[in-house]
């Protein structure tokens, strides 16, 4: 295989395609989770992961963060490498992991304004606290903007870690299996949300075990992407980085 | 700025809140200290030959003490992979947590190294320069302790391979800052060893951060 661009499997919409990977290959430890995957996504596209344990929906959504180098392939925003760009694409993605990341000390409160602090470091104090009031509100979390994070149970952890999406807005979404531990109410505001977004122009990329309504979303079955058998990319390995 | 004030302020108030942790490194300091006046004999001239290389040492193993908490935390509750995601540079972001570290960690040191020289005996003339050298000293010790933290992460026992890392590398902040004190003592001019301690303080905080950062980035993936 020559390093030449591989067509996307999903063709692209009419709409210039922002967010691409173009022949990702992702190892892990010694084992290759998936190969040549691509995709493209444009404004108001939604891609659904889907896949057993270990198919690499993690590991893709990893990827597109930019907290993990592909193998051999590349992700790119407008034909440019997230990587070449790490601050630019911090900017545009928010991802949503398996862990909440809520300091068990803090209020929910200062959790969340913390992270708005980050994203939109120009905004005043007054400002960041409004949209984090905002953003909680969204989850039904307002009564516990004062509860620190230990006392929270996972469900509301999860619906905070999810109120980050909202207090600080961002045009492409990462979430890895957001839908843990959240009760039906919640599911059904995140795919409110996720719509909302959508209607916006913003991307979502989500992996879930469950049922997510998403309208119109491609979706990805990651074992169509497992090597079919562990030797297939020992003669592909020369242009690794890392 | 803003968000490298934010994370200075985050951790502050981590590190009060939960409180033990500096608390316990002065604790450290000051009882580690107070063991070598039993252990050589309270004759004051063997204590203040050796107050400053007591007091140095001392420093270094308890500012050491609390460096495996500077990143574990949020690498295992997954803060550090929305930390190395900020739109804000992550060496920036380091440097802010290292500035946390120090002024709950450090800082204390420096404040309670006084205290302890008088115990030692330490010589009138020494103390100012004792002072201005650990102000100089213990942000390059939590510099160089950064780079070490993060390369550590998610090793098992960190904490043993940590020392073994980073140890070997204050000994320089060490010989100047004994040094030092001593040449203060003895009447001699200590012009040179504060530069000197100066220069590893600006080469520390131009490529520790750096450093410490790209280890992150290791430590995520």
């Amino acid at each position: 295989m020559t390093d030449t661009l591989i067509p996307p499997a999903v063709p692209p919409a009419a709409a210039a395609p922002l967010f691409e990977g173009r022949g990702l290959t992702c190892i892990r430890g010694d084992r290759v989770v998936f190969t040549d995957l691509s995709f493209s996504l444009a404004p108001g596209q939604a891609l659904l992961l889907l896949g057993p344990n270990g198919s690499g929906k993690s590991s893709l959504l990893r990827l597109m963060a930019g907290l993990l180098h592909p193998a051999r392939g590349d992700v790119l925003w407008d034909d440019e490498s997230i990587f070449s760009d790490r601050e630019g694409h911090g900017a545009r993605a928010r991802y949503i992991g398996h862990q909440d990341a809520i300091k068990p000390v803090l209020t929910v409160r200062e959790n969340i304004a913390f992270w708005v602090r980050q994203w939109q470091p120009e905004r005043s104090a007054a400002q960041a606290d409004a949209q984090v009031e905002a953003a909680v509100a969204r989850f039904e979390m307002a009564r516990l903007l004062d509860v620190p994070g230990k006392m929270l149970s996972a469900g509301q952890k999860r619906r905070t870690n999810l109120s980050r999406l909202f207090a600080a807005p961002a045009p492409l979404w990462l979430l890895d299996e957001p839908t843990t531990a959240l009760d039906r109410a919640s599911v059904a505001v995140l795919e409110q949300a996720i719509a909302a977004h959508r209607a916006a122009g913003g991307m979502v990329v989500l992996s879930t075990h469950i049922d997510v309504a998403l309208p119109g979303a491609q979706e990805f079955h990651m074992d169509r992407f497992a090597p079919r058998n562990r030797y297939d990319w020992d003669d592909e390995t020369d242009g690794a980085e890392d | 700025m803003a968000a490298f004030l934010a994370i200075i302020r985050r951790d502050l108030r981590l590190a009060l809140r939960q409180g033990s942790d500096s608390l316990m490194v002065v604790m450290f300091f000051v009882l580690t200290v107070v063991l070598f006046p039993f252990g050589v004999g309270p004759e004051t001239g063997v204590l203040e030959r050796i107050a400053a290389g007591v007091l140095w040492v001392t420093a270094l193993l308890a500012s050491m003490l609390s460096l495996d908490r500077l990143f574990q935390a949020d690498y295992e509750d997954g803060s550090l992979d929305l930390i190395t995601l900020s739109p804000v540079p992550l060496s920036l972001l380091v440097m802010g947590k290292v500035a946390a570290h120090w002024l709950t960690t450090g800082l204390p040191l420096l404040l309670a190294a006084p205290v302890l020289a008088v115990l030692l005996h330490l010589n009138q003339d020494g103390f100012l320069i004792l002072i201005v050298a650990m102000l100089l000293g213990t942000p390059t010790l939590s510099l160089i302790g950064a780079v070490g933290a993060a390369l550590v992460l998610g090793a098992r026992r960190g904490g043993v391979l940590l020392s073994l890392l980073v140890l070997p590398l204050y000994i320089p902040v060490l010989v100047f800052g004994v040094s030092a004190v001593d040449a203060a003592v003895m009447g001699f001019e200590v012009r040179a060893q504060l530069l000197v301690l100066s220069a590893m303080l600006l080469s520390a905080l131009a490529l520790c951060p750096w450093a410490a950062a790209s280890a992150l980035r290791q430590a995520v993936e």
